[in-house]
């Protein structure tokens, strides 16, 4: 007997829910309908990622690292699903990966990228780092997980929270995704993802004055141009990189002095 | 000024230059200390009996613009017989309401010995000239109210006008006669654990009965290291100068868990002479059905329904 | 009449028992090598130091055991180990790690029951920080370059472990985590009188499938030890225990070329300024000497209190004793629990005998002590001086020894006036006093308006007689990795 499946609706990921796009449209993808975010899903977004900065910064390290490890735990109990809408088994199992590499250095950044400073004083002086706060990135086209996760995964690392334009051509994978963060202990908000026409959205993005960062897909004149409005920090995405120093791309750094007397 | 009780030891007057230098507390471990002894875990007759003792500690609470005598005779009926189902529970402590309704309360619980207890001082804000708050209080005594429960001014606490708040609190207690003063701190608004113990120390030497956490208008209320941090100003002022001073924490205390938790602190930090209603009260107004339900549980083992006690 | 007629008038708080049943002891367990039960040369039985009842038969190692073991960890140093690629290393630590805290309610329990710790610390404190460990290191294991940027670093090969009985699993995760990370292998010897969650735990290597041989474990006494620590065919020793067995252990490696690393004693000084917030400080302090029983290397054994308000700060602490519960390891709401072994409450009792006649003042709350089992009530000395024997020697009991100061250079002398220099607290509403003191205290770790703080990313260790190397932190690396090319041989 024949059954007919139940075909899934491709929405946004704002605020730990799954909206429709506000202004109702969708565009074809991968021969899907996929939401298509407008300017408005974008602010929003913002909005939402901006609400949940705090708490997400104020966890510890620790436990922000085990989150970033649950969701690798989530993505390997999806790896068959994630492989079909990528590149394959490889492409996913490099992916979690990743994610568990950057899991693991949540709770080491301050000492690698921090430290006490020997000023000539009697002063006791010490540096931090710490997360920048609302990053926008503009997700690689290709490859489609991998991609999306290079980028995202050293972001929360540093305890940001993003907005991200997913990939126009192969969206599915970045839904799938948000699926699975959904399900890994990763609060509402920390991660937003809008599925759209990138041209129409990514301006938005750079110009939106309570957006920290700008993870930039590729060199865009007039992104960048925007972006500096606010004084954004812009960084150019390496799709395939794997460094303490693409999370530090969207750290700031606190210096401290006290005086040491009695 | 009426002559103020004995101060504790380097609390002379004149203020100002002194409060800010007096009780650090240190945020961390007080917040650590409060949490441990909330694991507390209790034997089941002395939880019932804690629970019976969390019901005569009340001082079940109407504070709306929308209070009617209506309103207010039914939450007496209910502080006299808290669960008609089970006539051995206790009555509550007292009832508290706004000036208005004094009269009606006063009525409603005559020869029970379940006492009223009015705000006053321009309850909740505090922001009126002295002479409005003294008729108040002078006021609400005379209508019947046994128990005052004043508001400190905020405003001159946290502009540093500390000699106005001490001043006020020392009028109030001679206006009260012989109804007993509860000072309201309203801690959430302190800002600092350093500020709830100055001013704890502050409300004592100008005479306060009963220092109480908070109005119950605002979100952050009674937490445990509040608690915890009064009772150890309480504490060292009877240390020093053998004075007895109640407290009444009120506001966020919803569940019968949190209620005990509350009466184990004081019982670690004062120890059981101080676990009576004359030196300890739980301000509230919907804990006492979580309450009623846990003693039915207690006495029957069996998990309650929240529609078998009543809504008043 | 109601309840409250006939109702004591305080509260009489719960024997509130953690259930023994979420753990399935065995009636007898062998040595745990290259991923087999390996039935040991002969056996001991191991107790309950709460009732003093027999838990089970545990092994004895021998030096063919130990052979076997270093054996064993050798073939997967060379094999199985060191080829896999870091990254998948670290996934079988985050396993390990995962594993520990799904299994911790039990390993708590366990913890409890073996050494005598109350529960609410094995289960707030140790598992807790267990697994915390082997996540930190976990994340390490494929970063080895950042944490040592331009050094060419390589694992030392096996490690050789002896841990005390005060934190068994902790310790266990302290030593494992951080030189797994590194790419070694371990031989592991628990203490004596606390085997039990040691073994357990190699049921979650089990359940991790971690590559056998990785981690061995043997049980046994000193002897076993000392069979490890002469051992050739272990690269690097890493020994947590008393100062005198460490000295020795000292000796025996000298002229070797074995890595060694140590975690002593110590006599800790926690010094309470006349500005520190008082009730906050005994806190600082309770928990300081009579967290564990006092069982703790960097136990504040010593209150240094300024003049000025040692009448009011020694009151507030007599008080505060009389709150503590000491009990039943097992029951929640015990504060202190049982001294872990006949031999150490003997060596509490001698020292508490040797402060009477040294003429301090002794002090201890009312406190019934069970029948059975090795107990001793907290105990505060005062009037202690500078040249009495309970200012110097490590009592590793509930046993606190208070003197006095008048300035803080007099402090900080009197601080650093004893042969160790593990830890120190400092309680002081004054920021740059805390710096001040911080920087010329002779301490490991200095803890101020805190104490008996620890986290997998703060390094812990001492100074002078309290040992060399650190636990913890990046720094925690270092012992279990060789640099080339920059000159150090001695590797930790």
């Amino acid at each position: 007997m024949t059954r007919v499946p139940v075909r899934k609706t491709y929405k946004l990921y704002v605020g730990g829910a799954f909206p429709r796009s506000e202004s109702g449209r969708t565009y074809e993808a991968e021969g899907h309908n996929i939401a298509q975010a407008s300017r408005k899903d974008l602010r929003d977004a913002v909005r939402a990622a901006r609400g949940a900065f705090g708490k997400w910064a104020a966890m510890t390290a620790y436990n922000r690292g085990q989150v970033l490890y649950r969701v690798a735990e989530m993505m390997e109990a999806r790896a068959s699903e994630l492989a079909e809408l990528c590149g394959g088994r490889e492409e996913v199992e490099r992916s979690v990966d990743r994610v568990v590499w950057y899991a693991g250095w949540t709770d080491k950044l301050a000492q690698v990228l921090g430290g006490a400073n020997p000023v000539a004083g009697p002063y006791f002086n010490f540096t931090l780092p710490e997360p920048t706060g609302v990053v926008g990135i503009v997700a690689p086209a290709e490859p489609a997980l991998l991609g999306l996760v290079s980028r995202l995964a050293p972001v929360l690392a540093g305890a940001n929270v993003a907005v991200v334009i997913a990939s126009e051509t192969h969206p599915r994978a970045a839904i799938e995704l948000a699926e699975v963060l959904a399900t890994s202990d990763v609060p509402g908000g920390v991660v937003n993802v809008l599925t759209g026409r990138r041209d129409e959205l990514a301006p938005h993005l750079a110009s939106h004055l309570d957006v920290d960062a700008l993870d930039l897909d590729r060199g865009d004149a007039e992104l960048e141009r925007a972006a500096a409005d606010n004084v954004k920090r812009v960084v150019f995405a390496r799709a395939d990189s794997q460094s303490p120093y693409e999370i530090s791309s969207f750290l700031e750094l606190k210096t401290v002095w006290h005086p040491m007397g009695q | 000024m009426s002559n103020p009780p004995v101060l504790p030891a380097g609390f002379e007057l004149p203020l100002e230059p002194r409060l800010p230098r007096i009780g650090a507390i240190d945020q961390v471990a007080l917040e650590e200390r409060a949490a441990a002894l909330a694991k507390r875990s209790i034997k089941k007759e002395s939880k019932l009996f804690a629970l019976e003792l969390a019901v005569r500690m009340m001082d079940l609470t109407t504070l709306e613009g929308s209070d009617t005598p209506g309103k207010v005779a039914a939450l007496a009926a209910k502080a006299i017989q808290p669960d008609p189902a089970d006539p051995s529970v206790p009555s509550c402590a007292a009832i508290c309401v706004y000036p208005n309704l004094v009269a009606t309360a006063v009525e409603r619980v005559r020869g029970t010995g379940v006492k009223v207890a009015s705000v006053a001082t321009s309850f909740p804000s505090g922001q009126s000239p002295l002479a409005i708050k003294l008729s108040e209080v002078e006021e609400a005594v005379a209508l019947g109210a046994d128990e005052i429960d004043m508001v400190i001014d905020r405003g001159a606490f946290l502009s540093g006008r500390y000699s106005k708040v001490y001043d006020e609190v020392v009028r109030v207690k001679e206006a009260c006669g012989h109804a007993h003063l509860k000072v309201i701190l309203e801690t959430g608004e302190l800002g600092t654990y350093d500020n709830v113990r100055r001013a704890s120390l502050l409300a004592m030497a100008a005479g306060a009965d009963f220092i109480k956490t908070s109005t119950g208008k605002l979100p952050s209320a009674a937490t445990l290291p509040v608690l915890l941090c009064m009772l150890e100003a309480i504490r060292d002022v009877h240390d020093e100068t053998g004075r007895v001073v109640g407290m009444k924490p009120a506001g966020g205390i919803k569940t019968a868990k949190q209620a005990i938790q509350n009466l184990v602190i004081v019982n670690e930090t004062l120890g059981p002479d101080w676990l009576t209603p004359d030196r300890f009260r739980l301000g509230a107004s919907s804990l006492l059905n979580d309450v009623l339900m846990q003693i039915q549980a207690q006495k029957t083992g069996r998990y309650q329904n929240p529609e078998h006690f009543t809504r008043d | 009449m109601t309840s409250s007629d006939i109702a004591p008038r305080g509260f009489e708080y719960a024997a509130a028992p953690e259930s023994r049943s979420v753990v399935r002891l065995e009636q007898s367990y062998g040595l745990y090598v290259g991923g087999e039960w390996r039935t040991p040369e002969s056996i001991y039985t191991t107790i309950s130091p709460a009732d003093e009842q027999p838990l089970a038969d545990v092994g004895q190692a021998g030096s063919a055991d130990v052979d076997a073991a270093v054996a064993a960890a050798r073939s997967a140093f060379e094999g199985e180990w060191s080829a896999l690629r870091p990254a998948e290393r670290a996934k079988y630590m985050f396993r390990i790690a995962r594993l520990l805290q799904e299994r911790a309610r039990e390993f708590a329990v366990l913890e409890s029951l073996n050494g005598g710790k109350p529960i609410k610390e094995s289960r707030d404190v140790d598992l807790p920080l267990a697994a915390a460990h082997f996540f930190y290191y976990a994340g390490w294991a494929d970063k080895l370059d950042y944490a040592f940027p331009h050094r060419r670093q390589r694992a030392v090969g096996v490690a050789g472990q002896i841990i005390p009985w005060n934190f068994p699993l902790l310790m266990l995760a302290w030593k494992i985590a951080p030189a797994l990370a590194a790419g070694n292998t371990v031989v592991l010897k628990p203490a004596e009188t606390t085997p039990l969650t040691a073994l357990l735990f190699c049921d979650v290597l089990r359940q991790a499938e971690l590559p056998p041989g990785v981690v061995n474990i043997v049980t046994g006494d000193g002897r076993t030890g000392a069979a490890l620590v002469e051992h050739e065919g272990v690269d690097k020793i890493a020994f947590t225990g008393s100062t005198e067995v460490g000295k020795a252990i000292q000796r025996e490696l000298a002229g070797t070329g074995k890595g060694l690393t140590l975690e002593l004693g110590g006599k800790a000084a926690n010094i309470v300024f006349d500005d520190a917030p008082l009730d906050q400080a005994v806190e600082g302090i309770v928990n300081g000497i009579y967290f564990n029983q006092g069982h703790v290397c960097c136990a504040g054994s010593r209150l240094l209190v300024q003049e000025s308000i040692q009448q009011p700060l020694i009151e507030k602490l007599k008080r505060r004793l009389g709150t503590l519960r000491v009990g039943d390891p097992l029951d929640k709401n015990t504060d202190v629990g049982a001294i872990n072994s006949a031999a150490q409450l003997q060596k509490i009792e001698e020292l508490v005998a040797v402060g009477e006649q040294e003429g301090a003042e002794i002090y201890q709350p009312p406190c019934r002590l069970p029948e059975q089992g090795y107990w001793f009530a907290p105990t505060i000395f005062t009037n202690v001086a500078q040249s009495h024997r309970i200012a110097h020697e490590e009592i590793f009991g509930p046993v606190l020894s208070v003197l006095t100061f008048r300035t803080p250079e007099e402090a900080i002398e009197k601080a650093n006036n004893t042969a160790y220099g593990l830890s120190a607290g400092v309680w002081t509403e004054k920021g740059s006093r805390i710096l001040w003191a911080a920087q010329r205290l002779r301490a490991g770790v200095v803890w101020a308006n805190t104490f008996n703080r620890f986290d997998p990313t703060s390094p812990f260790g001492g100074y002078k007689e309290s040992g060399f190397g650190r636990e913890g932190g990046l720094h925690g690396l270092e012992p279990y990795l060789r640099f080339d090319g920059d000159g150090t041989e001695w590797g930790g």
